[in-house]
C-alpha cells in the first residue's frame, strides 16, 4: 500500500507520510522555493520524477532514483525546427498569437510511466499541446508527430492557458500499445498502434460554450481531466467544462451525467481502483468564478455509475471556503479508500474511508497544483 | 574577450561561473558557453534560441535589443549580464 504523498506546490515538492490514526504529516520538503507542476513514481523502477516549472528558466524535469535523497537534471521535451503554431482565431490582430509562430515548451502538463511490459518508457504532455515519449527514463524525448501533424490541432485552443495543452495520459493496462490523452482544449484522442495513428473519440462530449451548432465538435471540447478505471479499462470518466462524462465503452461514446448537485463544474476526478461506478469530483460554480457552491468545500461521490451523487462534507470547511483544486490535485490510492486532495489556498485533505470524513493536514501549504500517492 | 556572468539565481540551479569567450556577438558568446555546459542553454533560451521571455541580457550596462536572433554585438572588453526578468516573479 501507498505510504506516501507526493504534493507539488507552488513553493516546492512536499513528501507526506502518514503520522497517527488516519492522520498524515509533513515528512520533506524538495525544491523549497520552485513551482512544481507536479511529481510522480515510476511504479516500475521506483523512480521519482519532478517538474519544475521556474518563472524565469523555463520547464526542467529531474529524476531521483534514491527515493528523493538526490535528483538529476533530465532534458525536457522540445520541439523539433519547423513545428509552429496555427495562428489564433481568437486573438486580436496585435495580440502574437494572431500569427503562425514556431512552437516552443512552455509546461509540461502531465508525465506518466509506460506499460509494464515497456521498461524506461515515458509519456509526457505538454503546453502547447504535444505529445513526447521517452524510451530512456526522460534522458532524450520525442515529440509524437503522428497526434501533433493532424490538421485537426489548427482547432485547439486554450483552456485557462495561452495555448492547448495535454493534461491526461492514460495507458492501457491490458494493452500498452492503446494509450489515451485528454486535451484542453482539444478533445480526448486515442492510439492502438502505440501512437502511429489516432482517433479523436470526444462522441457525447457538449461545449455549451461553443456556437450551438457548434457544441458537439469533437475538437473543441475541454476534458478537464480524464482518468480511467485500472480494474475496468474500458471504463473513464471525465470532469469537463460542462459537467461530468463517462464512458462504459472505451470512449466509443461518452454519456453526460446530468443534475449534479451541487454543481457539475469543476477540474479534478478519481476513480476507484477496482469499481468503475465508483468515481470522486470537487465541484466548483461554474464557469468563470470557480469557487466552492455557497462556500463549503464538499467532494462529491458517485456509486452508482453516474446516476446519482453524495456530498460528502464532513471534516471539510462549511463556511468562507474558497479552496478550488485543480485537475491533478484529487489522488485516489490503489485501494481505493484513501484519497487526498488540496487546494489553491493551501488546504490539503486526506480520508481512509473512501471520503465519507476528511481530516485537514495541519499545515498551512502553498497553492497545490498535483497530488499523487507514491 | 567578453565576459559572460549570470545571476546568483540560476546558480542556484547549476553551476555557471563567469567565463571568458571568443565572440562578436552575444549569440556567438552564448553558444560557446553552451557548448562547455548544454543543460545551461534551456536556463536562458527555448529550442529556438531566443531568449526565454523572463530572462533579460545587459551588454555594458544596456539591456539587449534584439532578444530573438541575439545579434547584439560585444566587443573585447564587453561584460554580458544574464538575469532574471522581474516580469517572471
Amino acid at each position: 500500500m501507498s505510504n506516501r504523498l507526493l504534493v507539488s506546490t507552488r513553493k516546492g515538492l512536499f513528501t507526506l507520510a502518514p503520522a497517527s490514526g488516519n492522520d498524515w504529516k509533513v515528512d520533506n520538503v524538495d525544491f523549497l522555493g520552485d513551482p512544481l507542476n507536479l511529481a510522480m513514481r515510476d511504479p516500475r523502477d521506483g523512480a521519482l520524477y519532478a517538474v519544475l516549472n521556474l518563472g524565469h528558466f523555463g520547464t526542467k524535469l529531474r529524476r531521483s532514483d534514491d527515493d528523493g535523497a538526490t535528483w538529476t537534471e533530465l532534458s525536457v521535451p522540445e520541439f523539433p525546427e519547423g513545428c509552429t503554431l496555427f495562428a489564433n482565431g481568437f486573438a486580436a490582430p496585435h495580440d502574437a498569437r494572431s500569427k503562425e509562430r514556431p512552437a516552443v515548451l512552455m509546461e509540461i502538463w502531465s508525465l506518466e510511466a509506460g506499460g509494464a511490459d515497456q521498461p524506461g518508457v515515458l509519456w509526457a504532455g505538454t503546453i502547447p499541446g504535444g505529445l513526447f515519449r521517452s524510451n530512456d527514463r526522460g534522458a532524450s524525448w520525442t515529440l509524437v508527430r503522428s497526434l501533433w501533424d493532424r490538421p485537426e490541432r489548427a482547432k485547439w485552443f486554450g483552456g485557462g492557458k495561452d495555448e492547448a495543452g495535454i493534461h491526461s495520459i492514460c495507458v492501457d493496462p491490458r494493452d500498452t500499445q492503446h494509450v489515451s490523452v485528454a486535451i484542453s482544449c482539444g478533445g480526448a484522442w486515442t492510439t492502438r498502434d502505440g501512437g502511429a495513428s489516432w482517433t479523436n473519440v470526444s462522441q457525447g462530449m457538449r461545449a455549451a460554450y461553443m456556437p450551438p451548432e457548434m457544441a458537439f465538435d469533437l475538437d473543441a471540447q475541454d476534458p478537464h481531466r480524464m482518468v480511467q478505471c485500472p480494474a475496468s479499462p474500458d471504463h473513464y470518466w471525465v470532469q469537463h467544462h460542462n459537467g461530468i462524462f463517462r464512458t462504459s465503452n472505451d470512449c466509443t461514446r461518452w454519456e453526460e451525467c446530468e443534475n449534479v448537485q451541487p454543481a457539475g463544474f469543476g477540474f479534478a476526478v478519481a476513480v476507484h481502483p477496482a469499481d468503475p461506478k465508483t468515481a470522486w469530483f470537487v465541484p466548483g460554480v461554474k464557469d468563470e468564478k470557480r469557487y466552492p457552491v455557497d462556500s463549503k468545500l464538499i467532494v462529491t461521490r458517485t456509486r452508482d455509475g453516474g446516476q446519482t451523487f453524495e456530498s460528502l462534507s464532513q471534516g471539510l470547511p462549511q463556511d468562507h471556503a474558497y479552496d478550488v483544486v485543480f485537475r491533478h490535485a484529487l489522488a485516489v490510492d490503489e485501494t481505493g479508500s484513501r484519497l487526498a486532495f488540496g487546494s489553491t489556498t493551501g488546504g490539503f485533505w486526506t480520508t481512509a474511508d473512501g471520503g465519507e470524513s476528511w481530516t485537514q493536514l495541519p499545515a498551512r501549504l502553498p497553492p497545490v497544483y498535483a497530488v499523487c500517492f507514491a | 574577450m567578453p565576459r559572460v556572468l549570470f545571476t546568483p539565481h540560476l546558480q542556484r540551479h547549476l553551476a555557471c561561473p563567469p567565463q571568458d569567450v571568443d565572440a562578436g556577438t552575444v549569440r556567438e558568446a552564448l553558444e560557446k558557453v553552451f557548448a562547455a555546459s548544454e543543460p545551461l542553454r534551456g536556463y536562458v533560451v527555448d529550442e529556438r534560441f531566443r531568449l526565454r521571455r523572463h530572462v533579460v541580457i545587459f551588454v555594458n550596462n544596456r539591456p539587449i535589443t534584439d532578444r530573438e536572433g541575439l545579434t547584439d554585438a560585444v566587443g573585447p572588453t564587453s561584460e554580458i549580464y544574464v538575469l532574471q526578468a522581474l516580469s517572471g516573479g
